[in-house]
């Protein structure tokens, strides 16, 4: 082989690891079974025309959800590599350059490839269905979105067997990772790859925006919609204004990078302050925007399951927007030890811990719409009320480290981790798996399995404990992140251990859900119904999973908890209701009247107007990658070429004549004859 | 019911409206795009909060005073300014329905904007050919930058116009291109509010400090 | 799940124990145990940080097992049921009152404690040690004396120190958990932090913020001893140790590694003044100003 050629090999791949050649063989075997699967029953039509192309936003939340689930998988196995490195001092398991690309990509996969499409599986699956509405408002950019998370995530995770990983921590400081300091294509492919996924990220909050606000059914007013709805909105609302931000620091640190300007480099007059302000203004808000959904959709899991309102609904919706202003306020706490000046860090201070007052409410609103309700422990209860411990515990550390003076002691120690991984996994985490087990058969039509998701939980719920409770006590201990190794006479032994533990306990939870997943597809219970939970929103009007219209007619909302009114209509027990507050005697008499009138479904049905089908988002994301590879290597034959087809994919779209297509009546009832509907 | 009918039909005209808001798609795009340019508006103001910190960082190089052309950007505030106002003009006779008059209001605006450009160019040309360039200084690669990346919004703009033209002249002003035409011109005044913005905050100021 | 919550909860707390109970004794945690006023105003806050939330913690925590176990759906449940309670204006007042009063206890104490650790209340003019973090190592320069030192640095009792702080290589942070909180070290940036120590002892102090492949082994100790074995400790490295010259400098700077520790009875004037000038510091001119005032 020419030198030239061996050059380009040891610089292009990632050599001499045996846990990265572990992971080549794994890739390729992957793709191989993958390639041959489709090949041999011979589904890569199936495949191009149902998934590929689709702008169906059922199917687009059903691959954010397992995009999402691989991604925590990965990042799952870079927390068990890294606990398993500091289960006791001097451990010989990875090296520093390693560990610190390991730690590297698990912050960056679960934030933004995790975090990130395991909410916006959520947005897409519920939204459309509980405000009544066919799709979202822009389908075609719904498709856009998910592809440019999808290849903007490929970016990041072929960069740990090719180029090498980034190494400088998932909030990428210049100038650790400047070009003084971080030399190879690392921090290019965190770059770029999170540029990629944001641009998708943009496009779901505006969609969001959009639909929520324009594409409401008939009679639902805001204060009428469902409070998932209402945290994806304020989601919606913070991703508009804060992603932005993210955009332009890294579009300037990849200037620095690429085209050698002074942003933030130590010489010439560059910044690197400047840079964490930027991030930190996208990163605070970030943390709400992952969050909110996942507050979302434990307020409407525990009224569900309590079978009872929600209850203070005005209050939730309030704390929720006082969130979504205070966001903004907030972000110097990251930086308190930054040399700031006291007025400033009083300001800061008092504005973080006064995001406390608003959560606080939320969790006493939970707990009170429990009181007085019928509480069955089903799994998406189980993770509610897991949740709630977990996260005031995590909210009360939180009002600690806002103390400024405080934070000196805790800030970068173990302490801090501990409370975040304490917000992020008992708010985000849980929520998401309470809202995977809660929609499942919405999605799929059937059930998870009750008593694997049980085992799954408890693992996961002790498990957590075990790891992170340890963490704090270190922290007060002074150990400091993000080291891979440790001095032995400090202490620390002890903990380490018994968190290291509790890590692979969370991983044995993992693993059962997984487990319980796959079970499920086969022995799972069929859900006939549409309603398996007695559910109270519109989504549970439909069949599961729903026609891929959504609603042959768009419902008339009369009322909150649309579809429970609905049902109690129905079953003609509106005598019961105990309240004597006049605005609820309202809605008892409009429902009566308007009720009955949807359900029988009177008049003829309509054509439906539905957007078609397309390649072209696809195509675009992977003309992106295409690109973005091109600049992380800065293969400028390779970009351009990318970069062109871009702007063609635009341009084809702009000339797009036909967009949309109506489904006949036929079709329409023949598909509601086929679920028993008509 | 006549709500809901309302929204079963949502692809059907609704005549008391402009054009381009009759179809429930049109006014969608519309609010969507207004929405995108709040998104735009903060990533400028990011470039523009970054520049305020570097300006002063001219690493003994160039300054503001010694490299901007008082007569190159002042053409090119006027230029912007007017081409602004023939693009509303566009919008204006694509609301009568004259397809002749807002195909040429358009082309001038097209004019404009590649004469902009051009300006633009030759004033990058003539700062790197004096050493200010991007990787002189912490001001001039903030310099370059927010410019620039207004000069590629404005770039990007008349790609985008151009094809709305065609397809204008193609298939006439209808539900479809009517909200495209509308779309593309709410961008370009956009970038000519963002432009006002760079003239007082560059150049303005950089000329009298 | 057979068993009532409860007893689960009960599980829970055993292993929540264990770490406790295993690790010994609590000198071990350093940020609880002061050595000095810095560290000690900060402990104390965390202790009222940590009995305020607590009182919500605890009730929300107990308050979450009863309601659960007690309407939990069972058949012989005689607990009342009412689907369409949803307002009470009574109990909203009560839990946004709550938090509103327990987060202005805390606030009005972090703000006073925020203007109280600028600087030292002292009347005694400080120690100025200025020090500068470099991959992978810590340089402490005192001007005063004309020493400097490597990877630890020797303070008198009972005087205040001021820690001038700066980076010539990325963000690192300055932090020494017995005797106050940390502060970061930036290139270009002279920030000051003020600790003090009340007894001699040497204390652990480790780099906070991370610079890459050797940032784990930024440990550095912090010895403290009376003024009188510091001024002979000056004396000592000022006659026998050798000087840190220009290149020396170059090396410790250029050099990516991990040093052990190391003295020099003198160092090169406006060393670290110019540092701070040419990494950004000339931007910033009341920096510059505190740095070499």
């Amino acid at each position: 082989m020419p030198a030239s050629v061996t050059n380009f090999a040891t610089h292009f791949f990632v050599l001499g690891d045996p846990l990265i050649y572990g992971a080549d063989a794994s890739i390729v075997l992957v793709t191989l079974a993958i390639l041959f699967v489709l090949t041999y029953f011979k589904k890569w039509g199936w495949l191009w025309r149902e998934w590929l192309t689709t702008v169906d936003h059922k199917k687009i939340g059903i691959m954010y959800l397992i995009a999402a689930l691989l991604m925590f998988f990965r990042g799952g196995v870079d927390a068990i590599l890294m606990r398993t490195q500091l289960v006791w001092p001097g451990m010989h398991f990875l090296q520093s350059e390693h560990y610190n690309e390991i730690f590297t990509t698990h912050g960056t996969i679960m934030i933004l490839f995790m975090a990130m499409p395991f909410i916006f599986a959520m947005f897409n699956i519920a939204v459309p269905l509980q405000i009544g509405a066919r799709d979202v408002a822009f389908p075609y950019l719904n498709a856009i979105s998910f592809w440019m998370f999808f290849f903007g995530a490929m970016l990041l995770n072929l960069s740990f067997v090719i180029g090498g990983s980034p190494d400088a921590g998932w909030v990428s400081y210049p100038p650790l990772a400047g070009p003084e300091y971080s030399i190879g294509p690392g921090e290019n492919f965190y770059l770029l790859a999170l540029q990629i996924s944001g641009i998708g990220s943009m496009g779901t909050g505006i969609n969001f925006f959009v639909t929520i606000l324009k594409m409401r059914a008939p009679g639902m007013t805001l204060m009428r919609m469902p409070l998932f709805c209402w945290s994806v909105l304020a989601a919606s609302i913070l991703i508009i204004l804060a992603f932005p931000a993210l955009t332009a620091a890294l579009a300037l640190l990849l200037f620095d990078r690429l085209a050698g300007s002074h942003f933030f480099t130590m010489l010439a007059g560059g910044n690197p302050m400047m840079y964490i302000n930027l991030f930190w203004v996208w990163g605070h808000p970030e943390v709400y925007i992952v969050v909110l959904p996942a507050f979302g959709i434990f307020s409407e899991v525990v009224a569900t399951f309590s079978r009872k309102r929600t209850f203070g609904y005005a209050s939730m919706v309030a704390s929720l927007m006082t969130i979504v202003v205070l966001s903004y306020l907030v972000w110097a706490h990251h930086f308190f030890t930054m040399g700031a000046g006291p007025g400033v860090n009083s300001f800061f201070a008092l504005a973080s811990m006064i995001i406390g007052i608003p959560t606080g409410v939320k969790v006493f609103n939970w707990l009170f719409t429990m009181y007085r309700g019928r509480i069955r422990m089903t799994a998406p209860m189980l993770w509610t009320v897991g949740f709630i411990p977990n996260f005031v515990i995590g909210g009360a550390t939180g009002v600690m480290l806002a103390s400024a003076p405080t934070d000196y002691q805790y800030h970068n120690s173990y302490f801090l981790i501990a409370h975040f991984h304490q917000v992020l996994i008992g708010g985000v985490v849980y929520g998401m798996l309470a809202g995977m087990y809660y929609w499942w058969p919405k999605m799929f039509g059937h059930m998870l399995n009750e008593r694997w998701a049980r085992h799954a939980f408890w693992w996961f719920n002790i498990g957590f404990y075990v790891c992170f409770m340890p963490q704090y006590l270190v922290g007060l201990m002074g150990m400091t992140r993000r080291i891979y190794d440790y001095p032995g006479d400090m202490g620390w032994n002890t903990l380490n251990l018994v968190s290291t533990i509790g890590a692979y306990m969370m991983g044995i939870g993992f693993i059962l859900l997984v487990l319980d997943v796959v079970y499920s597809i086969f022995y799972g219970e069929r859900d006939k119904t549409g309603d398996p939970w007695d559910g109270r929103t519109l989504e549970w009007s439909l069949p599961s999973p729903a026609p891929h219209y959504n609603f042959a007619r768009i419902p008339i909302v009369t009322a909150r908890d649309a579809w429970w009114i609905m049902k109690e209509a129905r079953r003609g027990d509106l005598t019961d209701v105990s309240t004597t507050e006049g605005v609820e005697s309202v809605r008892v008499t409009q429902s009566k009247q308007t009720a009955p009138q949807s359900l029988k479904q009177s008049g003829p049905l309509q054509p439906i107007h539905m957007p078609k089908d397309s390649g072209r988002p696809f195509v675009l994301s992977v003309c992106f990658f295409i690109f973005g590879w091109g600049l992380v290597f800065q293969w400028y034959w390779m970009a351009i070429p990318g970069f062109l087809g871009i702007l063609a994919s635009l341009l084809a779209r702009s000339f797009e004549k036909e967009t949309s297509y109506h489904i006949p009546v036929e079709e329409i009832e023949k598909t509601e004859a086929a679920y028993g509907r008509l | 019911m006549t709500v809901a009918e309302h929204h079963l039909h949502e692809w059907e005209e609704d005549h008391d409206l402009p054009l381009e808001y009759s179809t429930e798609e049109g006014g969608l795009k519309i609010f969507g795009f207004w929405v995108f340019l709040v998104t735009d508006m903060l990533l400028f103001a990011c470039v523009f909060s970054t520049y305020a910190v570097l300006f002063r960082h001219t690493n003994y190089g160039p300054t503001p005073v010694g490299i901007f052309d008082v007569k190159g950007f002042t053409a090119e505030t006027l230029i912007l300014l007017t081409s602004s106002f023939t693009s509303g003009l566009g919008t204006l006779f694509m609301r009568r329905g004259q397809k002749g008059a807002l195909i040429g209001w358009v082309l001038v605006t097209i004019v404009l904007g590649l004469s902009f450009i051009g300006l633009e160019l030759s004033e990058f040309i003539a700062d790197v050919q004096n050493g200010a360039t991007m990787q002189r200084s912490a001001f001039l690669s903030a310099f370059f930058t927010l410019v620039g990346m207004h000069g590629c919004h404005v770039t990007f703009g008349i790609f985008w116009m151009t094809s709305v033209l065609i397809q204008v002249a193609v298939r006439g002003i209808n539900t479809v291109t009517a909200p495209k035409v509308f779309i593309v011109g709410l961008y370009w005044h956009f970038l000519d509010v963002v432009w006002v913005f760079i003239f007082t905050v560059v150049y303005l100021i950089g000329e009298l400090t | 799940m057979n068993k009532p919550f409860w007893t689960k909860w009960r599980h829970l707390m055993f292993v929540l124990l264990v770490p406790l109970v295993t690790s010994g004794c609590g000198e071990r945690y350093l940020v609880l145990n002061p050595a000095g006023p810095v560290a000690r105003i900060e402990q104390r806050l965390i202790i009222l940080t940590i009995v305020m939330v607590l009182i919500v913690v605890i009730p929300v925590i107990i308050l979450t097992a009863v309601i659960v176990a007690r309407y939990r759906d069972r058949p012989d449940r005689t607990a009342p049921y009412m689907p369409e309670w949803s307002e009470s204006k009574v109990l909203e007042v009560v839990w946004w009152g709550i938090p509103i009063v327990i987060i202005g206890i805390i606030g009005t104490f972090t703000v006073r404690d925020t203007f109280r650790l600028v600087k030292p209340q002292l009347p005694e003019a400080p120690l100025t040690i200025q020090v500068t973090s470099l991959n992978w190592k810590w340089l402490f320069q005192y001007p005063d004396q004309n020493i400097a030192t490597v990877n630890y640095c020797k303070i008198p009792t009972n005087r205040p120190v001021e820690f001038v702080l700066t980076s010539d290589a990325p963000m690192n942070s300055f932090w020494v958990p017995q005797l106050g909180g940390q502060e970061y070290t930036m290139p270009g940036m002279a920030m000051r932090l003020w600790l003090q120590a009340d007894k001699p002892g040497v204390y652990f102090g480790h780099g906070a913020n991370f610079t890459g492949k050797g940032y784990a082994k930024m440990a550095f100790d912090v010895v403290a001893t009376d003024a009188q074995g510091f001024d002979q400790w000056t004396k000592q490295v000022k006659a026998s140790a050798p000087p840190l010259t220009k290149q020396g400098y170059k090396n410790l700077t250029t050099k990516q590694d991990i040093v052990g520790k190391q003295e020099f009875s003198s160092f090169p004037p406006g060393m670290f003044e110019a540092d701070i000038r040419i990494n950004g510091g000339m931007y910033m001119k009341h920096q510059l100003k505190e740095a070499t005032d």
